[in-house]
């Protein structure tokens, strides 16, 4: 079973973010950057089919040079090969522009299965699973808490809020998967040194048959109009104890709503 | 305070040592404490070391190890010993349990056993101390005879680490006369018939590191399993000390990095008559030492494995580093308490955690008196 796994490098979930000020897309210069969380379970469970199934596992990831380095960690857990689409000429791209470029790239991949995280953890969009499926006209299974992929077929426990359902496909078909699904491995010593010798393909957007004039900041049909920074911690509230502590604080749950 | 500056050989050991440093951040670090207080020995995360190919680091890959000279291998066990000493110390006794078979199997036994010692699956133990022969190893009396197919072994071996856990046993073991000739080295099965292993010891520190009486009454070890020829078990198991030496030197190390990291952070934290105590010579200058010897007994394990690289000799650099790292890492380790005050004497921060694991490092694999005994010889026998 040949499955292409998509990964995004974002900016550290424990750093300091912010937009720039300018055009207000995310600064991803600054500051630390790591593979997507849930991107990591994306990689491990499609190695784990492999393992059991056999076939490729293949990394794809849009995004600037630098996002190699968050290709070289998948294909050190043990992805065989990696796509990478990157070009100035995509910078800002929104969500939609973003699934056009992917759907392009993987319209030339041979894959029985693509998957992708549930949600990255900077533009919280938690579409691209959807957006492809519409794009590519392969079915969706969202929220994969456990994958079944068997013949040409491939069964999901979808999570809900009260339980589970049982979701079933005919391959090719697109995933998206969430924490519980797996715990990631870490790379290998002998892992990292293998994913310097693995095939990456870099392609630009001329390379991927992506028409320039569809994707950036400026073509995006979605534009971010005005964004504030969050208002600094606020000193908490002391409540002192004079023998009604317990109501004080009930009163304060109540008028927050907690209660 | 940013991660230790290193000078690596190559590109493949900053990569180990990047893989070390998250395995330490994720893994380690948080479980470290919890898991000391309780003393729960980590046996998973071994495996997720051996996984990541950490157990066999300092072999050769064709032996199913990482292949890395011991430059990389020492810096990589100082990482997981800033990270938690207990654990640290358990992949350097690992390393060393392994050295008999790697050096002196024969092939057929290194086909046999070596790729799952070094991959991480089985977790190894040394014998070699006994309740009344400890410095003097060669007084050693646990008795091994030859009967038809095995040989049956009657003794206890002490201060056994991993002692009840390990998979595997070295145990040097007398099978002939009185002194170093008489010792062979065997190589015992966790399941051998007659190795009991005792309740672990109650110890002051690294208690997630279990270390136990190995009682052999009557022990049927099949004699194929001897490494190397009889009466060759005392060269083997010391010049399995040597290596294991520099591995204590590069915990040790790793355990006073970590104390001095804590000291910095909270003397840069803590505010005494309006500023922060870091900024008062008295303490300042505290650090700057702690940091100075730690440099200094850094530089002084890698010269020993730098030599034991280049394949020179190299036991009286491995006991000066051993023994300067280890006596470093008591002092940085009692000055960090200092430099905390009242809250190094308390269980809230790992201070006193890594001064209780400091005082053994100048106990075992050798103590710091033979490793005195050692250069001095060296001086003056040469």
């Amino acid at each position: 079973m040949n499955i292409v796994v998509l990964v995004k490098q974002v900016p550290d979930t424990w750093a300091e973010r912010k937009l720039n000020e300018g055009d207000k897309t995310l600064d991803r210069a600054s500051v630390d950057v790591v593979m997507n969380e849930i991107d990591e379970y994306a990689v491990e469970e499609a190695l784990r089919i492999k393992e059991a199934q056999g076939g490729e596992v293949t990394i794809l990831t849009m995004g600037p040079e630098r996002a190699v380095e968050t290709i070289r960690k998948a294909l050190s857990m043990g992805a065989d090969k990696a796509v990478h689409l990157s070009d100035e000429a995509l910078k800002g791209s929104d969500a939609v522009q973003t699934s056009y470029a992917l759907g392009k790239v993987l319209e030339t991949l041979e894959y029985d299965l693509v998957i992708v995280g549930s949600e990255a953890t900077d533009s919280r969009m938690a579409t691209m699973g959807a957006l492809l499926s519409e794009r590519l006209g392969q079915p969706q299974l969202t929220g994969a808490r456990k994958v079944t992929a068997e013949g040409g077929t491939v069964t999901i426990e979808r999570q809900t809020d009260d339980g589970y359902a049982v979701v079933e496909a005919s391959t090719p078909a697109i995933i998206s998967v969430m924490e519980k699904i797996n715990e990631p491995r870490y790379p290998s010593f002998k892992g990292i040194m293998a994913a310097k010798s693995k095939p990456l393909t870099t392609l630009s957007v001329g390379d991927a048959g992506v028409d320039e004039g569809q994707v950036g900041l400026a073509a995006a049909p979605s534009q971010v109009v005005e964004f504030s920074n969050k208002p600094p911690r606020q000193a908490g509230q002391i409540v002192k104890d004079e023998g009604d502590g317990g109501t004080k604080i009930a009163e304060y749950l109540a008028s927050q709503k907690f209660v | 305070m940013r991660p230790v500056v290193r000078s690596l050989p190559t590109p493949e050991a900053e990569a180990l040592l990047e893989l070390t440093r998250d395995l330490v951040e994720h893994e380690v670090l948080p479980r470290a404490g919890e898991m000391e207080s309780r003393s729960e020995f980590p046996r998973e995360l071994f495996r997720t070391l051996g996984k990541a190919g950490l157990l066999g680091l300092a072999y050769p890959e064709q032996d199913g190890g990482g292949g890395q000279p011991y430059e990389v291998y020492l810096q990589v066990l100082e990482e997981l010993g800033r990270g938690w000493a207990g654990l640290a110390v358990g992949v350097s006794v690992h390393t060393l349990s392994c050295f008999p078979l790697a050096q002196w199997g024969s092939d057929e036994q290194r086909e046999r056993w070596l790729p799952d010692l070094l991959g991480g699956e089985l977790l190894g133990a040394y014998c070699l101390s006994e309740a009344a022969s400890g410095s003097d190893a060669a007084a050693l009396t646990t008795r091994a005879v030859r009967d038809g197919d095995d040989y049956v072994v009657d003794g206890a071996k002490a201060w056994v680490t991993h002692g009840g856990h390990a998979d595997f046993y070295n145990l040097m073991v007398r099978t002939g006369g009185p002194g170093p000739a008489g010792i062979s080295c065997l190589f015992a099965d966790k399941h051998t018939p007659g190795l009991l292993p005792q309740p672990p010891e109650k110890k002051m520190g690294m208690r997630s590191s279990p270390t136990a009486t190995i009682l052999l009454e009557g022990a049927r070890v099949p004699a194929d399993r001897l490494i190397a020829a009889e009466g060759e078990g005392f060269r083997i198991a010391m010049s399995a000390l040597d290596g294991g030496r520099l591995g204590i030197a590069a915990v040790a190390v790793g355990v006073a990095q970590a104390a001095l990291e804590l000291s910095v952070s909270y003397a840069k934290e803590r505010k005494q008559f309006g500023k922060a105590i870091a900024s008062f010579q008295g303490v300042e200058f505290m650090l700057a030492d702690m940091a100075t010897q730690i440099e200094a007994a850094r530089a002084l394990y890698l010269t020993a494995a730098r030599l034991k690289d280049a394949g020179r000799p190299y036991g009286p650099q491995a006991s000066m580093a051993k023994l300067f790292a280890t006596d470093t890492a008591m002092k940085v380790t009692t000055d960090a308490i200092q430099v905390l005050g009242g809250a190094g004497f308390v269980e809230d921060f790992a201070a006193e955690r890594y001064f209780r694991e400091a005082k053994v490092m100048q106990i075992f694999e050798g103590t710091n008196q033979v490793q005195r005994l050692v250069v001095g010889r060296s001086l003056t026998r040469g």
